[in-house]
Order: C-alpha cells, then sequence, then structure tokens
C-alpha cells in the first residue's frame, strides 16, 4: 500500500467504523486506528459479533490487533444503510447458546462425512495455510 | 521478488468495471472495482453479496478492501477483456521469466 493514486489504499479508512472478516470465520466491528503494508490492523473500540440464523450478538473487545494474515475482508461501515430490519439482536448469552448449538451439529455432520470418505479410503486435506504473495 | 507486475497492470486496467470476486472462504462479492495493489489486494465499491443469506453481516458494508492473499477467483465479463492481448503479454512475461 503506497501513496501513488489509483492504488488500494486503507488510508482513507482511518478513523472511520469497520467490520472485519477473519480467517477462523469471526466478525469485529470497530474504529480502524492505525494501518501497515501488511494490512495489520488497530481497532478501537472493538466489539465482536456473532451471527447465527437472523440473530447476533455482540461481545464487547476494546482495543484488537489484527495480524494482517488472518484479515479476509475489511469493509466501511455505512450507518445509512440499516440492517435492523432483516436481523434480531440478542443478549451474549443467547448468542453463545446459539452459537455452541450450531458448532455441535455442525461437527457431528463433519463426523459422518469422514466416516463415509474414510470407508472409501478417501480423505481431504484442510486448507489451513495461506500462501504468501 | 515479484513474480509479476503484469495482473497488476491488468487489473488497473480494469479499475471502474463490475466483478465478482470469490475467496477462499467461499464468499462472493459482486462490485466495481476501484483499485488494486502490487499485493493484488483489491477494493470493491457498491457491493453485494451473492449469497446474502449466508453473510448477513456484510448488509450494512457498501465499499471493502479485499486481502489478494484470500481471493481465489476473479470473475470477469468476456467483453471486458482482450483475451488475446494478455495471453500474449503473460508469454513474452514467461520467456523473459525463463532467462
Amino acid at each position: 500500500m503506497n501513496y501513488v493514486p489509483g492504488t488500494a489504499s486503507l488510508i482513507d479508512d482511518i478513523d472511520k467504523k469497520h467490520l472485519v472478516l477473519l480467517r477462523d470465520g469471526r466478525t469485529l466491528i470497530g474504529f480502524l486506528r492505525s494501518i501497515d503494508q501488511f494490512a495489520n490492523l488497530v481497532f478501537h473500540q472493538t466489539v465482536e459479533r456473532i451471527h447465527v440464523g437472523k440473530k447476533f450478538g455482540d461481545i464487547p473487545r476494546g482495543i484488537f490487533i489484527v495480524r494482517g494474515e488472518n484479515v479476509v475482508l475489511l469493509g466501511e461501515i455505512d450507518v445509512e444503510k440499516p440492517c435492523d430490519a432483516v436481523l434480531q439482536q440478542v443478549s451474549i448469552e443467547e448468542i453463545l447458546e446459539e452459537q455452541r448449538l450450531q458448532q455441535q451439529t455442525k461437527q457431528e455432520t463433519e463426523k459422518v462425512k469422514l466416516q463415509v470418505l474414510k470407508d472409501r479410503g478417501l480423505s481431504i486435506p484442510k486448507a489451513d495455510n495461506l500462501d504468501e504473495y | 521478488c515479484f513474480y509479476s507486475a503484469l495482473f497488476y497492470s491488468f487489473f488497473k486496467s480494469l479499475v471502474g468495471k463490475d466483478v465478482v470476486v470469490e475467496l477462499k472462504n467461499d464468499l462472493s462479492i459482486c462490485g466495481t472495482l476501484h483499485s488494486v495493489d502490487q499485493y493484488l489486494n483489491i477494493k470493491l465499491t457498491d457491493i453485494s453479496v451473492t449469497d446474502p443469506e449466508k453473510y448477513p453481516h456484510m448488509l450494512s458494508v457498501k465499499n471493502c478492501f479485499i486481502r489478494g492473499s484470500v481471493v481465489r477467483y476473479v470473475q470477469l465479463p468476456a467483453d471486458e477483456v482482450d483475451t488475446q492481448l494478455l495471453q500474449d503479454a503473460a508469454r513474452k512475461e514467461a520467456m523473459q521469466q525463463k532467462q
């Protein structure tokens, strides 16, 4: 990221409210305070938002430093675009419970899938590591 | 240290066009290409998620920055790309690299 016009830079996004999607599936929302060439980010007044179905819950997290390699996407939150029409905010306890149930069903289907593949002598390697540029 | 500035230049020529970016986490985002950098990080404006039910968190987001390392595909309309020119440029680049 440099100062040549027309190139993708995060310098104009500083001090604005952003949403960042992380590689582990988490969503963080906060004010972007600092950036660098690796897309390492410093977030202020961060909130971790958990989505399950149409419900969501926010957990306050304070200041976050995100290592660039974990960033999938960074989006500027447009305050004029409403999202409350579709989504329903619930308490932290409730959303954590919903998430736990969702993880449980996911693990069970994953287990069944792996067993079926194993019976046929197949296995799918996990794509955990991303390439460097 | 960089394999090619070729695709950086190629994407620069597509700024302003509508593209669909498919990420390695299977999320697909449609939007207008605003800018690109040497790492092939992409900035899109006026985005819409092609499968909004799976990813509700993007509802309030109009513009986004996508890290180059998480892109799987960038889908382009065929009439926006001169494939012959691109092929020739890639071939030339490959020849230069061999030396």
